[in-house]
């Protein structure tokens, strides 16, 4: 049994050690706003923040995650207020398909956590997120209109 | 007589090449460090001792995936730190190599495409090594969670083609016979 604290809140789950965060949010606490994509840490799909840092949920062992305070997609929202970034995602139509957007809009909040005025450069640099759709410059435009906001 | 005569003209070759065979066997202390050499330029070590802005990963020494750099401490940029993927331990689950710390080296201490004087002679200038004495180069070897990865790789990644006890020796003889550099 492994408790982890999930947008403020305590869930205490009968998960394997080695079980992938990802696999304890999805398919344990249905917390699916975080996507499933390459499941090798490289696409971004499943970007959470653990203690304000962005991990790959697919390859980050739940139980490292205890103690630590996880955000995902569900909790950035203040109540009815959304985050910056989501309504900046909403203002710049970022999206084109969505799948990649939750893991998006977290890597761009631990972007914008370290760095407040991010650079072009800073965005490439930071964004290492795979969008199919291509929607990157869009993604940029609304990581700068974030960071005005 | 005249056998004697003649084999000593079949043999004179034979002699000479082997005298310089002699000639150009390496000191000891140079021997000694092609061995760490062989360690130092294996793709475990030099993917993140490079000298460039990026890491470089795999066996083949590709530049790293999805525009992946140092950042201004060699930890990953804002928001995208080495440790976004790269936790303590190897992660079966997603192939993704870990150790303590995960980082690169300093751009100071980058070693892609130098020849083997120069590596050797940048591993002993506190300037290009961190500014580490022979005892803290040793220690470093020795000990460093990210230097024992590289034995312990995970995956189908390669570990140096000289065991780590082996390495540790060759570099203790090193720098006990005053750390001499090959030619060149």
């Amino acid at each position: 049994m492994i408790t982890l604290t999930i947008n403020g809140k305590a869930h205490s789950v009968d998960a394997e050690e080695a079980m992938p965060l990802l696999w304890v949010l999805r398919d344990i606490l249905n917390f699916t706003g975080t996507k499933y994509g390459c499941g090798v840490g490289a696409c971004g799909a499943c970007t959470v923040l653990v203690d304000g840092a962005a991990v790959r949920s697919c390859s980050y062992p739940a139980v490292l995650a205890q103690g630590k305070a996880i955000t995902t997609i569900e909790g950035l929202a203040d109540g009815g207020t959304l985050h910056k970034v989501q309504q900046a995602w909403i203002d710049a139509q970022a999206p084109q398909c969505g799948f990649c957007q939750s893991g998006q809009i977290m890597a761009a909040v631990a972007l914008l956590k370290e760095k407040p005025q991010p650079t072009d450069e800073d965005i490439d640099a930071a964004m290492t997120n795979i969008c199919r759709c291509g929607a990157y410059a869009e993604i940029r435009a609304a990581i700068h209109a974030a960071a005005k906001g | 007589m005249m056998r004697l005569a003649f084999l000593g003209l079949l043999l004179a070759p034979l002699l000479a090449a082997s005298s310089a065979v002699a000639d150009k066997a390496e000191a000891p202390g140079v021997a000694a460090f092609r061995t760490v050499q062989a360690v130092l330029t294996h793709p475990r070590c030099m993917n993140c001792h490079t000298t460039v802005n990026w890491p470089t990963q795999g066996d083949a020494q590709v530049r790293h995936t999805f525009n992946v750099v140092r950042g201004p401490d060699g930890r990953g940029t804002a928001g995208m730190k080495c440790t976004t993927c790269h936790l303590a331990t190897n992660q079966a689950a997603g192939n993704v190599p870990g150790a303590p710390d995960w980082h690169m080296a300093p751009l100071s201490m980058g070693w892609t495409g130098l020849s083997p004087a120069q590596l050797c002679k940048a591993l002993k200038d506190p300037a290009r090594n961190g500014g580490r004495t022979g005892a803290r180069i040793i220690a470093h070897f020795k000990a460093d969670p990210l230097v024992l990865w590289a034995w312990t790789p995970g995956g189908k990644r390669s570990a140096p083609p000289v065991l780590h006890a082996k390495f540790v020796e060759a570099a203790e003889t090193w720098l006990r016979l005053g750390a001499p550099c090959p030619e060149g």
